[in-house]
């Protein structure tokens, strides 16, 4: 029934959009003139950067066109750029199954129930995420309940870790960014009509086929737009590297990070900079036109 | 199957759903707990229980100084991201105009940009430009980020209005500004809400971009950071749990208020 609604009013929407000249360049005005000079310019900033060389003194940079500082960018952190896109890619893949039964729960079978949960879902995100992070690096460390068990238990030895470790990294980052995935699968599920598995079921498809060949496509958005809000920022962090990682653990943010607040080398994290955006850019685009979604925003 | 099995197969998701929250707030309600712990210099093992923590959040050094920073914060740059974002959302989602898929790429952008980018990339252009960072650049990154969120969450609101309510009104003789001025806006208030707390909680919480662009203000997720090596106070214990159980009950009384507007109408 709301579903119904909610359809005719997007197809009349349509012809409702009016023509009037000038105002919605007046309305956009503000909100684009702020997105050109604090997104657009400053990323034109870092593009000029990242061909920069060293001047006279630290910290002042002249402009000399040397692209080979993205060889050399790449070749020095070759190992964390990968390690960035396989920690983002693994966190992804977890946080997608773990929210999609837990979006399913709250979409079918959580009754009158439903707007609490939901609220439930975005609830962490009002704790800081600093502090959550912090916090399981206390629960999972050598002072916590966890490993003091498992060693108790002769599952770990001493020498074993819980932090400190690839494994907790990847937890860590699936983690905190559960809610993004959660939520656009819980919207794409709840809009699903119904009948549509009704009528699946009233075809003969048992449960499983019917999940496979009707639920699942039709929540297709959801995973699009699930998987690209997680893998993004995942790619990016390096706060779950800093507080559950080891040395061997860095992302290339740590790398970014470092060389722009301590090392003061601006072209070399410019150059970074652009290389992780510009491939998570170009895998956006990839998956984007293979899922077949195009209206994102 | 016995009986046992059959309901363990039939509440499944449920039981799944379950060991799915646990995960989502087990962090939570560890540092719920620990914000009544009875520790001396670091908050890592229990020692014993206090309310001390909480009748002086503010006794750990610099503490709610960083949190009043990252209070100011968040007001200014969700009262202009707001602003901003949502007079975007009517240009989006009620005109017709040339370059909308500019518009919309440029609204994209910012949210397919990994922060650590938008971080560095703006320090690069205060740096040139020989700004000093410190709290207005803060609040000028934060606004920066918010807009795209803004806008995306009050167009979807706008999206879902039956354009018929306002069909109505125009039929009833009122013109397009009294139109919406009582039917639109009061319509489409609750998605500028929802940016609004939006907005606020991506402020507050952000730390990546927040480091690259502070100088030395101190805000409360890097109050965390800095002092996460060394041992956190309780009082950040505090402020965090405090901090939620706001949110959480804004969040429940505005639900509770929309349920029963709705009751009534």
């Amino acid at each position: 029934m709301s579903t119904a609604l909610l359809h005719t009013g997007t197809h009349e929407k349509k012809a409702v959009l009016k023509k009037k000249k000038l105002i919605p360049y007046w309305l956009l005005a503000p909100g684009i003139i702020w997105l050109i000079i604090f997104f657009l310019v400053p990323i034109y900033q870092l593009i000029s950067t990242s061909t920069q060389t060293q001047g006279f003194g630290i910290g002042t940079y002249v402009q000399t066109y040397r692209f080979s500082n993205f060889a050399d960018a790449i070749s020095s952190s070759r190992a964390q750029l990968f390690r960035s896109f396989e920690y983002a890619f693994l966190a992804t893949v977890f946080a997608l199954i773990i929210s999609y039964p837990l979006a399913y729960a709250v979409a079918f079978k959580s009754g009158r129930w439903k707007n609490t949960l939901l609220v439930l879902i975005v609830a962490p995100f009002f704790c800081s995420f600093l502090l959550r992070t912090v916090a399981w690096e206390q629960i999972l460390g050598e002072q916590g309940l966890v490993i003091k068990t498992l060693r108790f238990l002769h599952i770990f030895s001493a020498q074993d870790h819980l932090t400190a470790t690839p494994f907790a990294v990847v937890a860590g980052l699936t983690y905190n960014f559960l809610p993004f995935m959660t939520l656009p699968l819980y919207a794409s599920l709840e809009r699903i009509d119904i009948r549509m598995m009704e009528a699946s079921g009233d075809l003969y498809a048992n449960a499983i086929t019917t999940f496979r060949r009707v639920t699942v496509p039709l929540s297709m958005p959801g995973v699009v737009a699930g998987t690209l809000l997680t893998f993004i920022p995942a790619a990016g962090d390096y706060i779950n590297a800093e507080l559950l990682g080891n040395p061997g653990t860095k992302m290339i943010g740590n790398v970014i990070e470092a060389r722009y607040l301590a090392i003061v080398d601006y072209p070399g994290a410019a150059a970074l900079s652009l290389i992780l955006m510009v491939t998570i850019l170009i895998l956006v685009m990839a998956y984007v036109k293979r899922a077949g979604t195009e209206e994102l925003v | 199957m016995n009986k046992a099995t059959r309901w363990f197969s039939r509440n499944l998701i449920r039981i799944y759903a379950v060991i799915g929250f646990a995960y989502l707030f087990l962090p939570i309600v560890y540092t719920f707990v620990f914000s009544f712990n009875d520790s001396k210099k670091s908050n890592l093992v229990w020692v014993g229980f206090t309310l001390n923590n909480w009748k002086n959040p503010c006794g750990a050094p610099d503490v709610c100084n960083a949190l009043g920073n990252s209070l100011k914060i968040g007001v200014l740059a969700t009262f202009f991201a707001t602003i901003l974002g949502t007079l975007m959302a009517f240009a989006m989602g009620r005109y017709a105009f040339k370059g909308r898929s500019v518009v919309n790429i440029l609204i994209f952008l910012p949210m397919a940009t990994p922060e650590i980018v938008m971080g560095a990339s703006l320090l690069t252009m205060f740096i040139s430009f020989g700004f000093n960072p410190g709290f207005w650049t803060i609040v000028i990154a934060h606004v920066m980020f918010c807009i795209s969120f803004v806008v995306v969450t009050v167009k979807a609101r706008i999206a879902s209005l039956d354009p018929r309510l306002e069909q109505a009104a125009m039929d009833l003789y009122a013109d397009e500004r009294e139109t919406f001025r009582r039917i639109t806006f009061p319509l489409v208030a609750p998605g500028i809400a929802a940016a609004a707390l939006l907005a606020f909680s991506l402020s507050f919480d952000d730390f990546i971009i927040t480091n690259f662009n502070s100088g030395d203000v101190n805000t409360f997720p890097k109050f965390v950071y800095i002092s996460a090596q060394r041992g956190l106070p309780a009082q950040a214990n505090v402020i965090g749990s405090s901090m939620f159980l706001i949110a959480l009950i804004i969040v429940l009384v505005g639900q509770f208020v929309g349920r029963k507007r709705a009751g009534v109408r």
